[in-house]
Formats: structure tokens, sequence, C-alpha cells
């Protein structure tokens, strides 16, 4: 199985993206990451490059309500929408809704373990 | 080992005096044996009620610091008195009887406008400077109107694209009257000449009133917050044209502030932080003395920013500890004569990651605790986060509570009366100790490694930070280290709190008053002005006069970090995790 950690937008914080994309290593994943600043382009570019399984998106700084919809629909255009879509960060409550009627599968938010997504992924991965 | 001394001369004046007399030594000596008999036995009976006491870093605490244990703290050379070297207890002899600690709250959303109301706001509300905090695209060197702006503009700070933006944000605050800092590092030198222009306009002498500090700590971005342009070698350049521009033209701004709090939220412990952001700061003195700048010329203008978690003694002995290593290293290995190069004066902020988004109101506590300690640690100036920094920009309601924290410890906690309260107790002097020990162990690693841009280069720094990120993660998830209200005494009816929401139509409002400032300005004055730049990074000029003469002509954020791409090119770190 392998999962695109990817950070678009410009925010540097990348400990989030880091540590989950470590975690998921060690539960056995194999885990691409892209660096920091990536556009919706690039990062639904390297999805379907990589065929990958899912796609985890960590944003801190505000944008995410522009840029993740860019990178489902993005996907979706690309024929990728079988792509598991999962994000986390600085994202309120308030947002979430929207977010996933636009095609994010789910969103971690602050203060989430790495083993609840671990065990998201196995499950939602597995049933696919 | 204590000295003994028959004169009845005061401790402190006595060089080589020990914290206690060698007779009081030997009874405490036995007096602590008989307490780990005692402790032995009860903790037989009954067991410590969790395996794991040490600071949130993970640092070992002492259960118990008895005085013989520390009976090496040179009184005069490790503790002294507050204004006097190495500074330990402070760097003023009043501490804060003669000046409080600057309230400086951090702000910055949305366009110029909006954050001059805000600022306009917190200085009526009794905050003492200004703090600005920039949008991404500004950090990085792209106007509001490029494609990799998308969906940031104003959103993680004010949007200024051009000095008219500038003009803005200051218009109606005086800054011969007010310092201002300045959260900016890439791009530093183009807002600090924009700032000094907008002085300039306002008809400011700028040698003699204007003061504030610019972060322009770029070493620190490579380690922690990632917000590089250059390549390293290129970005130091720029600092010390900025070292050398301002010492002689505008003697009152602090050209740096070299940044341990990025570090710390990007995952380091308090050892780490501290440890890498002097040995960042030693770096900046070794390289301005290279570009041939007398130490004691610039270094009184450098100034440090470092974080204030939640473990309240390794904080404080964290704060003691930076002001003793930097008189120091900065007397012994750089050789500055001058005091003031020797006084290690800092900034703090809360830490923005101990915050949680669940039960949200108790982020006033935590805030209060970590101000706390940085008060009891002699920091020069504070920003308290808000409790909804969790989630999004502060509201102002939020962002006043945070400020009223800072009023509250000024004013009704008695904290402030006497200098460094926690000087010479066992523990803290103790925990001082290690933090300066620790922090030369690291010292002597970066030195072997070449210095610290070298080590940055290894991705040694990074990979410290990322396994101790890693390492607390881990005892959070073993609930080895408890959250409150994340992973215990949680509650299910959390309930979402209003938040700052930034407007959509804000960057189609930024983005034409940008093309409005195109339109208007003198298209000649640009391509001269740049291409001067151009020719002066590629040479040996220093670049400062050359970032004014191009803000002053209405030359772009994103053309003039343009014109220094093209020149210094730009730096993409391994990916690594």
């Amino acid at each position: 199985m392998r999962i695109l950690i990817a950070k678009p937008g410009l925010d540097g914080h990348d400990r989030g993206a880091k540590v989950v994309a470590r975690a998921l290593r060690d539960a056995g994943y194999e885990v691409i990451y892209t660096g920091l600043r990536q556009t919706p382009e690039q990062i639904a570019a390297a999805a379907v490059q990589e065929d990958v399984d899912a796609v985890g998106l960590s944003i801190l700084s505000g944008a995410h309500n522009s840029l993740l919809p860019e990178v489902t629909r993005l996907l979706n255009e690309q024929g990728a929408d079988d792509v598991l879509v999962f994000a986390g960060g600085i994202i309120p409550e308030q947002d979430v809704v929207h977010l996933k009627q636009v095609g994010i599968d789910e969103i971690f938010l602050p203060g989430t373990s790495t083993k609840d997504i671990v065990r998201y992924l196995q499950d939602r991965l597995q049933a696919a | 080992m204590a000295v003994k001394d028959p004169e009845p001369t005061m401790l402190a004046e006595r060089p080589g005096a020990t914290i206690q007399e060698d007779d009081a030594l030997e009874t405490m000596a036995e007096a602590r044996r008989r307490w780990e008999v005692a402790k032995a036995r009860s903790e037989a009976q009954v067991p410590a009620w969790k395996r794991d006491f040490t600071t949130v870093s993970g640092m070992e605490v002492p259960h118990l610091v008895t005085p013989e244990q520390v009976a090496d703290v040179d009184l005069q050379k490790d503790v002294g008195i507050p204004g006097e070297f190495p500074y330990t207890r402070g760097i003023h002899p009043t501490g804060y009887r003669g000046k409080l600690w600057t309230m400086r709250q951090f702000a910055g959303f949305g366009t110029a406008a909006d954050t001059n109301q805000r600022f306009k706001y917190l200085l009526s509300q009794g905050q003492t400077g200004l703090s600005v905090a920039f949008h991404l695209p500004t950090l990085y060197g792209y106007d509001s109107d490029h494609q990799m702006s998308k969906g940031e503009v104003g959103k993680c700070g004010v949007a200024i694209d051009t000095l008219a933006d500038m003009e803005t944000l200051f218009d109606g605050i005086p800054l011969g009257e007010v310092s201002t800092s300045m959260t900016i590092n890439s791009t530093a030198p183009i807002l600090f000449a924009m700032y000094l222009a907008v002085a300039e306009k306002q008809g400011v002498d700028v040698h003699k009133h204007v003061s504030g500090t610019l972060q322009n700590d770029i070493l620190k971005e490579y380690i922690a917050q990632k917000e590089y342009i250059y390549p390293p070698r290129p970005s130091m350049r720029l600092i010390t044209d900025q070292f050398s521009f301002a010492a002689r033209h505008v003697p009152r701004w602090n050209t740096i502030s070299i940044s341990g709090y990025h570090i710390r939220e990007a995952g380091s412990t308090a050892l780490q932080e501290l440890a890498f952001t002097l040995r960042d700061g030693m770096e900046y003195v070794q390289y301005g003395i290279d570009a041939g700048l007398p130490v004691d010329e610039f270094a009184p203008r450098l100034s440090f920013f470092f974080n204030s978690h939640n473990d309240f003694f390794e904080e404080i002995a964290k704060f003691r500890a930076a002001r003793r290593i930097w008189a120091t290293v900065m007397r012994d290995r750089y050789g500055a004569k001058n005091p003031r190069s020797w006084m290690l004066r800092f900034h703090t902020q809360t830490a923005g990651c101990s915050l949680t988004a669940q039960q949200p109101i108790n982020n006033v506590v935590r805030t209060t605790l970590q101000a706390l300690a940085a008060v009891i640690g002699g920091t020069q100036s504070l920003h308290t986060n808000a409790l909804d920094e969790t989630l999004a920009l502060p509201t102002e309601e939020n962002a006043r509570t945070a400020l009223r924290t800072q009023q509250i410890i000024a004013h009704e906690s008695g904290v402030i009366n006497t200098v460094d309260p926690l000087g010479g107790s066992w523990f803290i002097e103790e925990m001082t100790r290690r933090m300066v020990d620790g922090a030369f162990d690291y010292f002597r690693r970066i030195d072997d490694l070449g210095g610290m841009v070298e080590a940055i280069e290894a991705g040694f720094p990074q990979r410290e930070l990322m396994d101790a990120a890693f390492a607390y993660q881990r005892a959070f998830e073993e609930k080895e280290k408890l959250i409150v209200g994340v992973n215990a005494f949680q509650v299910t009816d959390d309930k979402p709190i209003d938040i700052l929401y930034i407007p959509d139509d804000l960057a189609e409002r930024q983005v034409a008053f940008l093309n409005e400032v195109r339109d208007r300005r003198d298209a000649g004055g640009v391509a001269r002005t740049l291409e001067a730049l151009k020719q002066g990074a590629a040479g040996s000029a220093n670049t400062m006069p050359l970032i004014l003469d191009c803000v002053k002509a209405y030359c772009t954020v994103g053309e003039i970090s343009d014109a220094l791409r093209d020149v210094f090119g730009t730096y993409e770190e391994p990916a690594v995790f």
C-alpha cells in the first residue's frame, strides 16, 4: 500500500506531516512525502504518477477551503477518484462538513492520535 | 569545593565562593542519606503514582536537590547579581522595577487597513509595542496575484505587496514613538526598507528615533519553520548587509531576533531549543566578524526570541542558562569587550503548540503558566497566545484576554517586585547548570561538523528535532504525558467556538489595489532600481541601500525577491522524515 503525504499551500509547518509519515511507515505502509509548498496540481500529478492508494494532506495556513477541494477535483479529473484522501492540520470543525462534501474522505482534527489514522487507513484501504 | 574564608565579606564578592559552607554541607549530605532511606521505605509501601517524572521535554528531573549537590555552583562566576556578568539573574540591576517587559502582541491579518485597525485597538488597550505578522506570500517573496498565493492572501497575516500597503499599515501610528517588531526572514531587507521609507515619509529622524526588531533569523528557517527562499550562504550575506547598514543608519534597530520559538514548535526539547538558538547566534557573530565588522559594533543589537512551554521550572532554567551561556561565549569565544555585547535580551512567546482545540478555554490557563515562567525568567518582551489560536487567528475579544493575562501578572501577582525570585533555589540552580552543560555539549557536536551552516546542510538539527517530535508524540499516545482535554479528562459536548474568518473577496481587493499601484508608478524607476539591485547582489555591494531604492520606486515584494532569486538561486530541502 502506498500513501502520499503532501503539504499544499505555503506554510512550512511540517511537524505534523512528518510525524504522520513516520507513523504510517512504521505501520508498514510505503510512504512518499512531497516536501513543502506543493500546488494542488503538483500533488495530484504526484498521486497519479506514484499510483498511490491514499493521499494525506497537511495544512496549517488557513488556505484549506481553497486548496483541498482543488486537489480532489484534479484527482477526479485525472481518473484517480478511487484514491482515498484524508487531511489534517489547523482546520476548524466548522469547515469539516464542507470539505467532506467536496470529496475529502476524512479530516483529522488537532489532538488526533496517529494510531487512529493508522486504524482508519487499515479499515478503509482493506474495504476498497 | 567551597573555600574557607574567615573574613566576613559578602559571599558574592568573594571569588570561588560557593553556595554553602563546608560544615553545613556535611550536615546536609548526612541529611540527604536519611532522606534517601526514608524515601525508599515510603516507596516500598506506596509506589510512585506514575513512572515518568520527566519534564515535557523528557528531561530527568531530580526528585530532591540538596545544597551539597550544587556546592560547586560558583556564586560569583555562575550566578552573580542582576546586571553583572554572566547575567544569570538578569541583565538589568533593577529587574522589572525600572521598566516592565514590553507587552507585544503579534498581530496581522487581512489587508493593511484591517491590521492598522487592530494595531490601534491594541495600543488603546495598553499594549506597549507593535508586532507585525505578514501573510505567507510576503514571507516567501510572492505577490498576492502569484499562482502560489492562491488561498493564502491575508490568511496567516497581513498582505503587503508594496510600500503603498506599508503606508496604510502604519497610518496614524507615529513610528518615532512606537517600537515595532516584524516577523520576517527571507524578505526581511525588503520589509525593513519599507518601514524606513514610511518613517521618512512621516518626517521621523530615522537615525535618532526609529526603533524595532526584525526577526531575520534565516538559520532557524532551514532548521524549523522552512520559510527560506535562497540557499544558506547568500541568505547569510543579506543578513550581514543589514547588520552593517543598521549599525550606521538605524542604530536603535535590532537587526536580528535569533529565534528558538519555531525550533521548539517544530518539536524540539527545551535543551535543543536553547542549544540550537544560541549556536545560530554564534554563527551570525562569526559571519559578522568574517565580513569585517568589529564584534562590539553589531553584537549589542542582536536579540533573541524564545518559546515558553508548559514545564514551568524547565523554562525558567532555560532562560537563566541562556543569559549565562551567551555572556560567556561572547566574552571568551568572540572577544567582545562591551558588556552590551554580552547581555542576552529576549522576547518570549508562549507555546502555540501546547494549545488544544479541545476545551479551548483551558488554553488561558496554559498561557498564564507559560507567561509567568517567562516573566520569572526575565524576558524583555512577551506575546501571550489567545485561546483560539489553535484554530485560527484570534478574534478581538480573545486577543484582549491574552493581553489582560500579562497585565494581571504585571500588576496583580506581585512577581515583579523582586529580581530573579528563584535564583539560589538549589533545584533551579541545578536545572540551570544542566541546561548550560547540555548546550555546550551540543556546541561541541556542531563545531565538529564545521559550524551551524554546515550542520544544517548535513541535516543534523533537523534530524534531532524530528526525533524529539516523534518521541513526544509517542509519549502522548502512550499516555506517559497527559494533555488535559485531549488524552485525559475529555468531554463529549465540546461546542465549536466563534473564530475569525478572512472574507473570500479579500484576495480580489488586494490584487486590484496591487494592480492600481503597478499602473501608477514610474515604470522606468522600477526597471532601473531592480537592475541596480541585481548588479549589486551579483557583486559585493551592500544590498540594503539598493533595496531601499527599489521599495521607494514601489517595486513589489515579488519583483525584488525575483531579482535576488535570479542572482542567488533558490533552496530546496531534501524531503526526509
